[in-house]
């Protein structure tokens, strides 16, 4: 069942519960930054719309910068903003920034230790009928391998909207990811954010099984596990927000107390999250694990659920990996 | 602050230093065994008229808030960078035979947070102008008086970025920022005329709305001089291209492309010093 204490959305599961796009979030908390903290720059390359930029723009004019369509001047701008003491947000589509200025991120933010917030957009096959060339799906892995880069993936808008408010309380390089579409509300604003922090959203006593999800997915995987619960099996939903630096231990901790595994991630199954979670299972305790996410392969248009579906990302393919990683 | 016109005194002094420089970075490619002459050697005009006469700076407090900002770009001339700054105070002259070996705080190419006095990391090419950018934007916003130099290859006018970054600060009216184009006509693979054509050079960056300054940059004086006239120029950012004689002061190495990414053997270096030395004595008699 959903975890009481971390005060979860218990309308989760009505036919009416409450969407919003995760960037919703990402833009709300700009503005409260910019209210509370003048250091706070916006800088965005033609989307100002699309990510959610224009209220900080409308608000705080001066110290927005419309950077026009090239992500790199944008990402080494900032930086230089940044270490002239300003707290510079990037925005972008993820497949532009850190997708086509990744270099330009590693030498003059990552690795010139630039506090540099860095928004990519429209990640995971979620991004629906713009296709492939839109949809990111490699960004979790091209972040994640940079030294002291930290990287969050919010599972809904009130998450997204504590993770950037946290990560400009971070005295360095940050990745923040989001997607396109409206999904479905899980958290409260009582729930409390750590970074660092994996959390078990959906709870039982003698689990065979534990996901570990991140983004909207989170909710697929709680879909599943509901489903499950019908069935008796029981399984934990593990929330994971902070791809880096995570609690090793936790992980561990979480993956044992079931001893078999499911990644769930909007992503490459490459590289990312489940990427993530094998590297800590391989190095502290060998666990079986089953990866959901995209298969080595290109989506394409189309609408988002009917994407999620054909792409095996949906509930019925979580509750078909958590059957194979039992039988194994 | 004000950059004062030099006096036949300081010039003299200036070309002494980077005559000391050039030696100085002789030493460390030689000690080295890897790294970027050419570019180096020409460019050290530049550099000492930047650290010793132009540039407000504090070596003894290399994060004074109000102090000039000089980035460079093209990283992989650093050891004529690192050169001044050791001359400057930075650091010791002794540490610059660390350059490139394990355990150094002379990376073979500037990483911001090792050492004092750099303020950007740079090495892949294009970057240098939109952090410059960066820098002076912030100066604009909290109104500082700071003016930010980035000194750039010829070479890297060919990346995409670098253009992306002359329409921005066009855009912004950076008046605050200029920069330097070390315009030596040579790049890793030959001269940049047969590698991709820049010319006509000065006509882009005024049709992009810039102020656009042409000089000789191994002419100290020259080279004070246009970044005087650029400070006081106002609604646009300058552009010195400086013209530049790569390998500048050592015979076999001037206008030879072969030089860019290479460093001396030891009897090379005997002979680049020998050379120096010759030209120390030149400036000296010629002076007085």
């Amino acid at each position: 069942m959903l975890n009481k204490k971390l005060f979860l959305n218990q309308k989760l599961f009505d036919h009416d519960a409450l969407t919003k796009p995760t960037r919703d979030g990402f833009g709300e908390a700009l503005v409260e930054l910019g209210n509370t903290n003048k250091d706070v720059v916006v800088l965005t390359a033609d989307l100002s719309e699309s990510t959610r930029t224009q209220e900080f723009q409308n608000n705080f004019p001066n110290r927005f910068f419309e950077i026009g369509v090239a992500e790199q001047n944008m990402a080494a701008i900032a930086a230089g903003l940044a270490v002239s003491g300003k707290i510079p947000f990037i925005s972008s589509y993820a497949v532009f920034s850190p997708g086509k200025n990744w270099e330009t991120i590693r030498t003059t933010i990552v690795y010139n230790r630039a506090n540099v917030k860095i928004a990519g957009h429209h990640a995971g096959i979620m991004t629906g009928a713009d296709g492939a060339t839109h949809q990111a799906t490699e960004d979790i892995a091209l972040t994640r391998v940079l030294p002291g880069l930290s990287v969050f993936v919010p599972c809904d808008s009130i998450e997204a909207k504590k993770i950037i408010l946290e990560s400009a309380q971070i005295d360095g390089p940050v990745y923040l990811r989001f997607s396109r579409d409206k999904t479905p509300i899980i958290t409260t604003n009582k729930t409390p954010f750590e970074v660092g922090k994996p959390q078990v959203f959906w709870e039982t006593n003698n689990p065979k099984v534990t996901i570990f999800a991140t983004g909207y997915m989170t909710y697929n995987a709680l879909l599943a596990a509901k489903i499950l619960e019908q069935k008796q099996i029981e399984i934990l939903v593990v929330n994971v927000a902070t791809i880096k630096p995570v609690n090793e231990s936790e992980i561990v901790e979480l993956a044992k107390r079931s001893g078999r595994v499911v990644s769930v991630e909007d992503h490459q199954v490459m590289g990312g999250l489940g990427g993530m979670i094998s590297e800590i299972l391989a190095k502290n305790s060998p666990l079986p694990i089953e990866f959901i996410g995209l298969q080595d392969t290109f989506a394409e248009s189309g609408n988002p659920k009917d994407l999620i579906k054909k792409y095996k990302m949906d509930e019925e393919s979580i509750i078909e990996a958590v059957y194979k990683v039992i039988e194994r | 602050m004000d950059t004062p016109a030099l006096t036949q005194e300081k010039l003299k002094d200036l070309e002494l230093k980077a005559n000391r420089a050039r030696e100085l970075v002789i030493d460390m490619l030689l000690e080295a065994g890897s790294g970027h002459s050419a570019g180096s050697l020409g460019m050290a005009d530049i550099f000492v008229s930047l650290f010793f006469h132009i540039l407000n700076h504090n070596p003894k407090k290399p994060n004074l808030v109000g102090r000039d900002r000089l980035i460079l770009s093209n990283g992989h001339i650093c050891p004529i960078y690192y050169a001044v700054l050791a001359m400057s105070g930075y650091f010791e002259i002794s540490e610059l035979k660390t350059l490139r070996k394990i355990n150094s705080r002379l990376q073979g190419h500037p990483h911001r947070t090792s050492l004092p006095g750099l303020e950007s990391t740079s090495g892949p090419l294009g970057e240098g102008i939109s952090q410059a950018i960066g820098i002076a934007l912030s100066g604009k916003l909290d109104r500082k008086k700071y003016h930010t130099y980035v000194i750039a290859s010829d070479g890297e006018q060919q990346e995409g970025n670098t253009w992306e970054a002359v329409m921005f600060a066009a855009k912004h009216k950076l008046d605050n920022l200029t920069l330097i184009i070390d315009r030596n006509n040579i790049q890793i693979d030959g001269f940049t005329e047969n590698i991709m054509p820049l010319e006509p050079l000065k006509e882009k960056y005024l049709s992009f709305n810039w102020n656009v300054i042409e000089i000789d940059g191994n002419n100290i004086k020259e080279f004070v001089e246009s970044v005087r006239t650029a400070i006081a120029f106002t609604k646009k950012p300058t552009v010195i291209i400086a013209n530049t004689i790569p390998g500048k002061g050592v015979s076999f190495m001037e206008k030879d492309f072969t030089w860019h990414g290479k460093s001396p053997n030891q009897e090379e270096a005997k002979k680049a010093l020998n050379e120096l030395r010759t030209l120390q004595g030149r400036i000296q008699s010629e002076n007085q």
